[in-house]
């Protein structure tokens, strides 16, 4: 199975591209994949990510690069780079929920994580301009990778 | 156990960037000057974020959904308050099935708080781990284990509430949809999971080794006849403290301090008190339900515990009593007529307490004839555990001065999450910094 899942809160601002992703690709490729937009807690993840072969997450993230650059990471051997992923409000970050999944064993083997750098995260905020570009730039090349890896199934 | 105060005459200063494992953003500073403590100031950094403005102008029914906004842990405890604030103002009582099923929601959200809480955020720091990932590698069990409480705690939310992160389904009067009774069915296997996961967690959180310290404060909650206070009854404490949630702000008021966003809270006239687990165990210890009580009692637990390092071993009881409620609330349950009461609002104040996971959670809000908001206040459990916390920093950091700073840093952290502090909730906040001069 392949599982899409676009992490974030739709209402602080660039931490909202993760969701947009996923709403657009649930739009345009109905069926293809599974799509989740998570807003929970990351950690909710682990049961999220359960029985997806490859899984594809997509968060905002804030490391001081230029808003809108986007980071590709493959997190099925490795563990992402935790500075990457310390926007959380809640301690317990998508990095730490991923390293949770490993340690206990119920990871996916597959995981790609794509990193939206983000910029303005206040509350009621709409995306930014760089990061409403990256996150439809993002979504373009997330349907052809989706696309490709449904078809060698 | 805490060492002997030693008097230390070097200049140092410790920083930790930013608190690690508590809810929301903030910072901690504390200046030791030639072996004495001379600032302890916890510092709320996340902006204020104005809700009790968002509310006014707005509708009274509208207060339940914003208010849920104001934490991604804690919405219900934010709903329930809101909608007996409103429900009190307008004269109506919410009985019945209707009640039974709000107690259920909020032993839902109880069970997932408490349990991410519990063995996510405090049980590393008893355990010697950095985190709980360090954590999981040693005792998958024990995470593999939580995880299935909070989930039991996750789908009570979403069956009952609409869905897992800010529910949707609770409105003034009482819910927009009551659940069948088939669909609360689903939720008992893995609630009665749930409840041996709940007894071993007790069992294994009193087994850690806690330091020597006890705490003589106020403890603050509410507290009614014959049940476990969750979503009603009135204030009490135990120094003889006994007024209606109405008399609230007769009693306790909210100060600004320069180095934190969030407001302070203490007892008119002043004395820092006590909200949360600790304080409902204290005065509702005969409430707990059987099975909770007789699970405190096995590993020693006796009311009232002073000791904040306890609290985890009380949270665990109160896990054990939320999930033991929510099967007996299910058991019980049967479809009602209509899934909520008419409520017209009419002028005038309300005021609501509930018990939010981390304490006692006050609103008050005013309204005009047609229900539109003019003046809101809230109160949550962080702002009133504030003074004690730094209190209890002081009192740790003083009994530790022999130390080294990480070390120091750590167990400072660890008092700090002996409170399960809120951040985000209390900014109307954690970054780690110990000067030594």
């Amino acid at each position: 199975m392949l599982r899409l899942i676009g992490v974030g809160n739709r209402w602080r601002g660039d931490d909202a591209a993760g969701l947009v992703v996923a709403a657009r690709i649930r739009a345009q490729l109905p069926g293809a994949v599974d799509v989740v937009e998570h807003e929970g807690e990351p950690i909710d993840l682990i049961e999220v990510c359960a029985g997806a072969q490859t899984t594809w997450l997509v968060d905002a993230v804030c490391s001081g690069a230029q808003p809108g650059v986007l980071h590709r990471l493959d997190a099925s051997d490795r563990p992402l780079p935790a500075e990457l992923f310390r926007l959380s409000t809640h301690r317990l970050g998508l990095h730490d929920a991923l390293e949770l999944a490993r340690a206990l064993g119920r990871l996916p083997p597959r995981v790609v994580v794509y990193g939206i750098e983000g910029s303005r995260f206040e509350a009621g905020c709409p995306l930014s301009p760089p990061v409403a570009a990256a996150a439809e730039r993002l979504a373009d090349a997330l349907i052809e990778e989706v696309t490709a890896c449904a078809s060698l199934r | 156990m805490w060492g002997r105060t030693v008097a230390e005459r070097r200049t140092k200063t410790i920083k930790t960037d930013t608190l690690a494992r508590v809810e929301g953003e903030g910072a901690m500073r504390v200046r030791i000057e030639a072996g004495r403590v001379t600032e302890v100031a916890l510092k709320i950094y996340e902006p204020p974020r104005f809700f009790e403005a968002f509310l006014r102008g707005r509708d009274f029914a509208e207060a339940v959904d914003i208010t849920s906004r104001i934490c991604g842990i804690c919405p219900v405890a934010y709903q329930m308050s809101a909608v007996t604030a409103m429900e009190s103002l307008c004269g109506v009582e919410v009985g019945g099935q209707l009640r039974a099923l709000r107690r259920l929601l909020y032993c839902g959200e109880w069970i997932e708080s408490h349990a991410l809480h519990v063995f996510m955020l405090h049980a590393p720091d008893f355990l010697g781990f950095e985190s709980a990932v360090a954590m999981a590698r040693v005792h998958p069990t024990v995470v593999t284990d939580a995880l299935a409480l909070k989930k039991a705690g996750n789908e009570v939310m979403r069956v009952v509430g609409g869905r897992e992160v800010h529910p949707i389904n609770l409105r003034v009067g009482g819910f927009h949809r009551a659940p069948r009774k088939s669909e609360l069915g689903t939720l008992v296997a893995g609630l009665e999971r749930a409840r041996e996961i709940a007894l071993d967690a007790v069992r294994l959180t009193a087994s850690f080794d806690f330091p020597d310290y006890d705490q003589e404060i106020e403890l603050v909650a509410l507290a009614q006849p014959g049940e476990y206070p969750i979503d009603r009854g009135r204030i009490v404490s135990t120094t003889g403290l006994d007024i209606a949630p109405s008399e609230y702000e007769s009693h306790f008021v909210e100060q600004h301090v320069a180095w934190s966003h969030a407001l302070h809270s203490q007892r008119a006239g002043g004395g820092a008190y006590l909200v949360g687990p600790l304080a409902r165990f204290a005065t509702s210890f005969g409430s707990l339900t059987p099975l909770a009580r007789e699970a405190a009692l096995e590993v020693g637990l006796r009311a009232p515990e002073r000791n904040p390092f306890r609290s985890i071993v009380v949270r665990s009881v109160e896990l054990v009593h939320a999930v033991d409620e929510a099967l007996a609330l299910i058991e019980a349950y049967e479809e009602p007529d209509a899934s909520a009461i008419e409520v017209v609002p009419r002028a005038g104040v309300g005021h609501g307490a509930t018990e939010a996971p981390r304490g006692l959670l006050y609103h008050r809000y005013e309204i005009d004839d047609d229900g539109t908001i003019l003046d809101a206040n809230i109160v949550p459990p962080t702002s009133q555990n504030q003074i004690a916390i730094e209190a209890d920093l002081r009192a740790v950091v003083e009994r530790s001065l022999e130390l080294p700073d990480a070390e120091l840093s750590r167990r400072c952290e660890q008092t700090i999450r002996n409170y399960d502090p809120c951040i985000s909730c209390a900014t109307h906040f954690l970054r780690l910094e110990i000067e030594r001069c």
